[in-house]
């Protein structure tokens, strides 16, 4: 191969060239530059409003979090996890019970204030000591079973949530259905914005936190788990994963010591859930049984198959796709709509009774919500199964075990 | 096992003894009917699961299209509350054939859009297409008659019949459970007996071999597909005839215990899903008679983890070889 000479004086483009040749490192750098340019874009575009834009991204975060810790379990060892969100209000509710006026409604009857930095490690591990807990047993089944024992798990966690609220048999600890409310905010340093301390003007005293505060915080959080998990996706643990998960017999056969390996994928997985959740509970103040159904394990499982299973940076993408379609598109489609039709001149079809029950444009479309999540989950898995950005090494497998498998091909000879 | 059935005896026993045996029988009838319709849903995941290793996690919504498609059909036969006889019996019948053609079809269709596309895909995808399908019919039953309980007319005789000491049977309770086994057997002589049920337990076992057999691959998943829809949609009735009222999401809890009760009776066994459905439907009722209700879903998932821990491929488990 002849090596191209780029024209004198575009050296970018040669850096780029030799450096972005891998499209991980191109997405990587893609990313990088939006999340640097997101707030200061956002505040040109939107003016005050940017402030909430800037807290739904730290919110997408949160998400990416579970969708790279699910990567480990789902996509590096290859086991099913569906409920994943258990974790993630195990990390949430440490974090209300341990950082609010709950407890003292308790039987203990008395407010427990640890800080932020604590437990958010807490939170990690007690998700990762119930992670433990559950696959210890239950990681020898087989793949579905697998799948069911967590999902299980996953019903069982908010639910007993729910019920050990005011008037359950052993006290009120968790809140109840109303959750856990006025949790403490955490304690960020104000250095943490640095280049971004515009939105707190140049005051590095104030105490009080702005969403940027919790975006820097979480891009941070989210750099250093990509770098932990891709070093962990290359080293020995890694492949021993890899192993399991395409022939756990013959990984065995190879001395990987398989239920040790599985149950670190899950203890991890659990941990990096449970870190989001005390994470989220933080910035949300308040914490709920109702955040943890069965459907945010799903969407976490989609944002995993989606962005590309076992392929880091397609995993983010995923889940900022994903995010950004569930929490900012469909609930702002209906005014969408409202507005779209105004501007054609169908202002009308806003009004409610039109006829028969129509309710207004606006809730009509709001009413399409369910239905149209449920139609991208179907058309999007169906146009593209490997997930948008696969990983190199699935890609050709998958290309390969479509065409017929010829011992050798006579073409080349 | 034998631990979990001693817990729940050492559990049981007590309160059945301090609160009499009338009301024992009284939750072992609503339990053995509530687990008839458990168990008819429960037929079409694992007959689902054991041909093409899919959770069909939209099962559980064409159970409840079942009902919601039957609610316009019902007046359009006239079978309106108040009514008796004969007369809407036959009514009945032919509703439920009607809806379980219905819902058969429209299973098929999912199949066809949402599952065939995928068949050779990592086998995740079909898992979210699933779950896709699911929302989709939940939306369609939402924009269709939206958020609330809808009353599902009262058209079976209520007769009751007393059991002594307080207890009685209703022949409402008769009539699901006698349903529910006449169709389970059927489906088992089907299974076993028929040309078609001989292609699936073949296509079930390895497809390719199957279909070198002559076998059309195609045809035999679609019919699976119809068959465990058609008795889930004849659940969506009963499940109305029996509640006399429905929901746009009734699918999602009743297909996860349906669900817990294909794995619980070992999935990809017939007569498992129905012992599954029988004891899933066992256990809610003793929980929610005698304990409380709400932390019956606790109790049953539990004891699933329970059972799985200690009999991986459930009570009459079906020995799959790992692939």
């Amino acid at each position: 191969m002849s090596r191209r000479n780029g024209p004198p004086g575009e050296g970018a483009w040669r850096w780029a060239h030799g450096h972005l040749r891998d499209r991980n490192r191109l997405i990587y750098v893609a990313l990088l530059v939006g999340v640097v340019l997101f707030p200061p874009v956002m505040g040109l575009a939107t003016g005050v409003e940017s402030a909430t834009w800037v807290g739904t991204a730290a919110d997408a975060g949160v998400f990416v979090l579970l969708a790279i810790g699910l990567n480990v379990v789902v996509g590096f060892a290859g086991l099913l996890d569906l409920g994943y969100a258990a974790f993630f209000a195990i990390g949430a509710y440490t974090y209300g019970m341990l950082a609010s006026g709950l407890l003292s409604a308790s039987p203990l009857h008395h407010e427990i204030h640890l800080p932020f930095w604590l437990l958010i490690f807490v939170g990690m591990f007690m998700a990762a000591c119930f992670g433990i807990l559950l696959g210890a047993p239950t990681l020898r089944l087989r793949g579905d079973y697998l799948a069911i024992v967590t999902l299980g798990f996953g019903e069982i966690v908010p639910t007993v949530f729910r019920n050990l609220g005011p008037g359950s048999p052993i006290g009120n600890w968790t809140g109840g259905i109303n959750g856990i409310s006025a949790i403490d905010p955490p304690h960020l340093p104000a250095l943490l914005t640095g280049p971004f301390g515009f939105a707190k003007g140049l005051d590095f005293t104030d105490p009080s936190i702005y969403p940027i505060d919790y975006y820097v915080l979480m891009v941070v959080i989210v750099v250093g788990c990509v770098i932990l998990v891709s070093n962990l996706y290359s080293s020995r643990l890694g492949r021993a994963w890899m192993a399991v998960r395409e022939d756990e017999v013959a990984a065995a056969a190879n001395g990987v010591n398989t239920v040790a390996i599985k149950l670190l994928a899950f203890a991890i997985g659990a941990s990096f859930s449970g870190f989001a959740g005390a994470f989220y509970g933080a910035k949300l103040s308040l914490v709920s049984s109702e955040n943890f159904s069965f459907v945010i394990s799903v969407t976490v499982l989609l944002m995993v198959v989606l962005g590309g299973m076992g392929n880091i940076p397609g995993v983010i993408v995923g889940s900022l796709t994903i995010y950004s379609v569930l929490y900012v598109v469909l609930p702002n489609l209906p005014g969408y709509a409202q507005s779209a039709a105004s501007a054609v001149g169908l202002g009308f079809l806003n009004q409610p009774g039109l006829s028969g029950n129509w309710s207004g444009l606006g809730d009509e479309v709001q009413r399409l919500n369910f239905l149209l999540y449920g139609l991208i989950l179907v058309v999007v898995m169906v146009l593209r199964p490997q997930g948008l950005i696969p990983s190199r090494v699935r890609e050709q497998e998958l290309a390969k075990g479509t065409e017929e498998e010829a011992v050798f091909d006579l073409r080349e000879t | 096992m034998g631990i979990v059935a001693v817990l729940a005896a050492a559990l049981l026993i007590p309160k059945i003894s301090s609160e009499g045996g009338s009301l024992f029988l009284q939750f072992l009838v609503y339990g053995l009917a509530n687990g008839a319709i458990y168990a008819l849903i429960a037929l079409g995941y694992t007959m689902v699961y054991g041909i093409i290793e899919l959770i069909n996690f939209a099962h559980g919504d064409v159970f409840t299209l079942g009902a919601f498609v039957s609610l316009p059909l019902l007046s359009v036969f006239g079978l309106t509350e108040g009514k008796t006889g004969i007369a809407v019996l036959g009514g009945l019948v032919l509703v439920t054939v009607l809806v379980m053609l219905i819902t058969g079809v429209i299973n098929m269709g999912i199949e066809r859009v949402a599952y065939r596309p995928l068949r050779n895909a990592p086998r995740l995808a079909p898992l979210i297409t699933a779950v896709g399908m699911s929302f989709v019919l939940e939306g369609i039953m939402y924009l269709w008659r939206g958020a609330n309980n809808l009353h599902y007319p009262d058209l079976l005789p209520n007769l009751r019949i007393s059991l002594g000491s307080g207890a009685s049977i209703s022949s409402k309770d008769v009539i699901v459970i006698v349903v529910a086994v006449v169709l389970v057997i059927v489906l088992t002589i089907f299974i076993t007996r028929s040309k078609l049920g001989k292609a699936m337990r073949a296509t079930a076992q390895d497809r390719e071999a199957a279909q070198l057999m002559g076998i059309d691959i195609n045809r035999t998943i679609a019919a699976t597909f119809f068959i465990g829809a058609a008795l889930a949609g004849a659940g969506g009735i009963i499940f109305g005839l029996y509640f006399n009222t429905v929901r746009f999401d009734l699918g999602f809890q009743s297909g996860l215990f349906a669900f817990t009760a294909a794995v619980f009776g070992g999935i990809g066994n017939i007569r498992g899903a129905a012992l599954g459905g029988l004891m899933i439907g066992l256990v809610k009722a003793f929980s929610d008679g005698y304990f409380l209700s709400i932390w019956t879903d606790v109790w049953i998932f539990a004891i699933l983890i329970l059972v799985l821990v200690f009999r991986p491929t459930g009570l009459l488990g079906m020995q799959v070889p790992e692939k």
